[in-house]
């Protein structure tokens, strides 16, 4: 079976986008052949700085014909829908198409047209061109005498020649011939831009593959990043030292070059006094180099590791020397900004924060400084921070973004912070909240659990999510561009992975007040406090407001804000979903979170954690089971006759009528019921929920007797309907430790 | 090259690599000019470059613009930052479809040996948004030293580029300094002697350097500045009003200066910090929106292509 081979060979595809724009390519080309109908044993796309190629084994050589029936008009039909018919079929004469008849509509025409397969090349030659011409980069361009005409082809950087050969193994491969723009697709391509540039003549993949290999190109991208990581660890070794690694600069570096040259290079050694992190990125983030790691010192050495693009006639050593001076040049500016940074106290930066501005409507760092440095004060205490330190955490938590050093790489905030309180002498905790209060960035990164860290952590994660909130600025699908769902996500971790017991929708409440200043610029005279009870309150006032002050932007902000509480999508749900997503990921299950979650007031992530663990454990266990089976049953009598009647069976079963007519089993129900819902409650109370768990299991066995010995739709109407509200308090009872409703299975 | 002088040779003459770029792009078929006699922030601001890449008329051209960037003025004791510097700068409308190698024999003109040294393409998308402008291209690397910029022009004052011009920025300093051998743009020999004749970089701006430092941070009037921007928005304006016949417009040069005048004095005000995050902004816009005008207007000349 034949093969294809494609290259686009183009001026230098930005690192970023050749892995990706290599998949795109083999996508677009597989589907729009599986489309036609083609089948292929397998597809394998590749990537260089200047190229993208792509190699399909096992085509066809030509389609699978097809046989179409196509129904046409009834017998007798005019002769404008006679022609019609021939003209759509491809028949020349009616007499060419059969006549069926069915028994509703009578006799009509049916044209049986066969469509021998098209030759593979052929279809290839009209769907590549299409594919390069709408190919999605993320970026693309124009150029030249072409792009005078609108419409001229686009593509990342100039497209240069296009290699396109198929044919099976055996033979030589037929070039597949179209045309792009004025690209003529054709079976050569170019080697190594100084070392083999040159026009190289290719078959199929095999011998592509090798040429490039003589022409000094390495085609797979994973091969590069072979060789430079081993090259580099080798040369690391020899010199004793270790390579620090780094999987994403060894994919961009492995995109930077055809042919990888691996080389060291060394800086003076009283650079060494900046901090490693600084050196590091400098180093990686301006050219490109590894660093490197002595474990005699246990610190960084003074080398790097440079890959060039060239075997070089002298050796390297002019590379090597050109890379040390930039390296020298960077790690100067870097020792200034160092050096100049420390002359300035952070606490002295802050007048500068008002001039950057957070978010436009949000205001400037400043603010959002003030209102995290209150907010982790308050919550220090909770989190067993010194509120003192606390405020004063986060007061200088964002006074490095104003130094030289964040300035030039904003990827240090917070690391510079850290190191600068520490040369001024701040408490240790307050400087490592410095850098920790930003943390943790996503699932996998570590929790702080210094309390300062963690009280300054939590207010700028709940800062940022109640201001976004304010601001109708909330995550939508695959958009979150203040990554709020990563916020969500750390304020969950800081407090469970911290075990914290914090009222979370109460402290988001209460924070939504100074940002009702802010919005409305006028200040809130809300008298008392707005807890988890008077948000009500609250959207009530706002509401009232809007009546009052309709053509104040201040009672607007105030009404959105309410809004942006109260309504679906609110802040609350979101944190459950996020919830639900992290405790999905530890294997929990999501019809036991929400069981948990629609009690009523839930504010304390640790407890609804706690208790979807009790809940998990206890519906393993027979009791657990046996309580859910009967459960379902009184809840599905409830629903049933509760639907019938018209009304809800909710009040409180008659202690005096079931004394007098009840039978046995259901007075054991009911003083079990009363018994069992008082234990569960005062476990419930003491957060023991595994206990409550087991105190409602008391009710197990009254429960499966009563359904075994009692009719519940009785004669007598009145014991009937005690009966049902004995029920209901059944389902109540449960409701101390969860909804039994959302439990699932 | 062979036949040059020795003080001519680019590897020990700031002037000697001056000339030859502009010998060898003017074997390329560009027309050689001088700089332009405004301050601008970069060679880009020439009208050479921003009008001409506007319009459907071919253009090749290379020179020196002396670049002004008020805020990276370090009073001279910055071995590697200016507030006025030199850059040599290349545009090829259409570019050619070899624009990329005539670069590399450019490098090699100046002495770079591509056997030895490690010449790297690497992504940098272009975009100035004072004129309206963006393009796609590369930061050029030798031995890991960013040597030039490489962009294919999208847009200039907001229009589309039909066709697309190549520019190509040579930052000089940079340049002499790695072809020289030494540490600091002050110590950059600047005519190639030796001995008592030499001339360094320090001997000739050094002061100037100085100078400016104290001038764009500490002492530039901000009044005067303040009101020379509002003078030269509105001038810009009221000459693009008094040259506009129509199908064709007959004043747009002089609206262009007006709008490099503005935008000079912006990035002095912007040095002296007395313009806010959020105001700034709004300047770069109000350049923009002066810039953009000019370009549609460029289009109704005969250098924007419209028949004679």
């Amino acid at each position: 079976m034949p093969d294809l081979l494609l290259e686009l060979f183009s001026e230098e595809i930005p690192a970023r986008m050749q892995r990706r724009a290599a998949e795109d390519l083999k996508k677009l080309v597989t589907d729009a052949l599986v489309e036609r109908g083609f089948v292929y044993e397998g597809a394998k796309a590749f990537s260089t700085p200047r190229r993208l190629a792509l190699n399909i084994v096992g085509l066809p050589v030509k389609g699978q014909d097809v046989r179409e029936e196509r129904k046409g008009p009834r017998v007798g039909a005019p002769e404008a829908a006679l022609q019609g018919f021939l003209k759509s079929a491809g028949l020349s004469s009616i007499d060419e198409a059969k006549i069926e008849s069915d028994p509703k509509k009578g006799e009509f025409y049916v044209a049986l047209i066969e469509k021998p397969g098209l030759p593979t090349q052929e279809v290839l030659a009209e769907i590549l061109p299409q594919i390069i011409k709408t190919f999605p980069w993320p970026k693309s361009m124009r150029w030249g005498a072409a792009s005078k005409e609108p419409g001229s082809l686009r593509w990342v950087r100039p497209l240069h020649s296009i290699v396109c050969t198929f044919g099976p193994e055996t033979e030589d491969p037929d070039v597949v011939r179209f045309e792009v723009d004025g690209i003529v697709s054709s079976d050569v391509t170019y080697g190594h831009r100084f070392m083999a540039p040159d026009a190289i003549r290719v078959k199929r993949f095999d011998d592509y593959v090798t040429s490039l290999e003589r022409a000094k190109v390495v085609l797979d991208a994973d091969r590069r990043k072979d060789i430079i990581l081993h090259d580099a660890r080798d040369l690391a070794f020899a010199q004793g030292l270790q390579l620090v690694e780094d999987e994403g600069l060894l994919e961009e570096v492995a995109g930077l070059v055809e042919w990888p040259v691996v080389l060291m290079g060394s800086f003076d050694e009283s650079f060494l006094e900046i901090p490693p992190e600084v050196i590091r990125t400098t180093i990686r983030a301006n050219q490109k180099c590894f660093v490197l790691f002595d474990p005699r010192t246990d610190k960084l050495a003074n080398k790097f590791v440079l890959t060039s693009n060239l075997v070089a006639k002298d050796g390297g050593k002019t590379i090597v020397a050109g890379n040390e001076r930039v390296v020298h040049a960077r790690l100067s500016d870097a020792k200034f900004f160092w050096q100049t940074d420390q002359k300035t106290k952070l606490e002295d930066r802050l007048e500068k924060l008002k001039q950057i501005v957070f978010h436009e409507k949000l205001g400037t760092q400043f603010e959002r400084v003030e209102r995290i440095a209150a907010l982790a004060k308050e919550l220090a205490p909770i989190v067993g921070a010194e509120p003192a330190l606390a405020e004063r955490a986060a007061r200088l938590a964002k006074a490095d973004l104003v130094t030289e050093m964040v300035g030039e790489f904003p990827e240090l905030q917070g690391l510079m912070g850290r190191y600068y309180a520490a040369l001024e002498g701040e408490n240790p905790s307050v400087a490592l909240a410095l850098e920790e209060h930003y943390k943790p960035l996503g699932p996998s990164d570590r929790v702080p659990t210094d309390p300062v860290s963690v009280a300054v952590a939590l207010a700028d994660k709940i800062d940022t999510l109640v201001g976004f909130w304010a601001i109708d600025e909330k995550p939508t699908g695959s958009k979150d561009p203040y990554a709020l769902r990563r916020a969500a996500l750390g304020v969950i971790r800081l407090v469970l992975e911290n075990n914290l017991r914090i009222g979370l929708f109460r402290e988001i409440w209460k924070h939504a007040r100074p940002f009702v200043s802010l919005l409305s610029r006028q200040p809130l005279h809300v008298t008392g406090e707005i807890g988890p009870d008077s948000i009500d309150e609250f959207i009530e006032f706002a509401r009232d407001l809007k009546g009052d002050l309709e053509s104040r932007e201040g009672a607007k902000t105030i009404v959105m804000l309410a809004n942006c509480f109260s309504n679906p999508g609110n802040l609350s749900s979101f944190f459950a979903d996020r919830l639900k997503v992290y405790l999905r990921d530890q294997g929990a299950r999501h019809d036991l979170i929400d069981a948990v979650f629609s009690l009523e007031g839930q504010d304390d992530l640790l407890m609804i954690v706690r208790r979807v663990e009790a809940l998990g454990g206890f519906l393993e266990t027979e009791d657990g089971k046996n309580l859910l089976a009967g459960y379902r049953r009184a809840a599905n009598i409830l629903r049933i006759e509760e639907k019938k009647d018209g009304k809800a069976y909710d009040g409180a079963p008659s202690r005096d009528l079931i004394h007098a007519h009840g039978e046995t089993e259901e007075k054991v129900l009911f003083e079990v019921l009363e018994t069992a819902s008082r234990h569960a409650r005062e476990h419930v109370n003491r957060e023991d929920f595994a206990g409550a768990m087991k105190a409602l299991a008391e009710l197990r066995p009254a429960v499966d007797a009563f359904f075994d010995k009692v009719t519940v739709n009785a004669e007598d109407s009145a014991l009937r309907e005690n009966r049902l509200t004995l029920l209901n308090a059944i389902r109540e009872a449960t409701l101390t430790v969860a909804d039994f409703s959302k439990i699932e299975g | 090259m062979t036949s040059e002088p020795a003080h001519m040779n680019p590897a020990r003459s700031f002037q000697g690599l001056i000339l030859t770029l502009q010998r060898y792009w003017a074997e390329q078929g560009c027309v050689i000019l001088q700089p332009y006699d405004m301050e601008v922030g970069a060679g880009t601001s020439h009208p050479a470059t921003a009008l001409r890449a506007i319009g459907p008329k071919p253009w090749r051209a290379a020179y020196v613009q002396p670049s002004r960037r008020p805020k990276d003025g370090r009073y001279g004791e910055n071995p590697n930052r200016l507030q006025h510097y030199y850059q040599f700068q290349v545009i090829l409308k259409p570019n050619p479809p070899n624009l990329q190698e005539l670069y590399i024999k450019s490098l090699e003109a100046i002495g770079i040996d591509t056997g030895v040294h490690d010449i790297r393409f690497v992504e940098d998308d272009w975009e100035n948004p004072t004129l309206g402008a963006w393009g796609l291209g590369w930061e050029c690397w030798c031995d890991g030293m960013e040597v030039s910029q490489f962009t294919y022009f999208q847009q200039v004052a907001g229009i589309e580029c039909a066709p697309v011009a190549g520019e190509l920025t040579y930052g000089l300093e940079r340049l002499a300094m790695y072809l020289q051998g030494v540490e600091s743009i002050y110590d950059l020999n600047f005519n190639g002697l030796e001995g008592d004749k030499k001339v360094t970089y320090r001997e000739v701006f050094l002061q100037a350097e100085q100078e400016y430092s104290r001038h764009n941070f500490e002492h530039s009037d901000t009044e005067m500045l303040f009101r020379l921007f509002r003078d030269a928005e509105a001038a810009s304006k009221k000459y693009l009003e008094a040259g506009d016949a129509g199908d064709r417009h007959l004043m747009v040069l002089p609206a262009y200066d007006q709008a490099l005048k503005a935008g000079h004095v912006f990035n002095l005000l912007d040095a002296r910090g007395v313009i806010s995050v959020t105001e700034r902004q709004s300047y770069i816009l109000r350049v923009r929106e002066l810039v953009k005008a000019v370009g549609a207007a460029w289009l109704k000349t005969e250098g924007g292509g419209v028949a004679a």
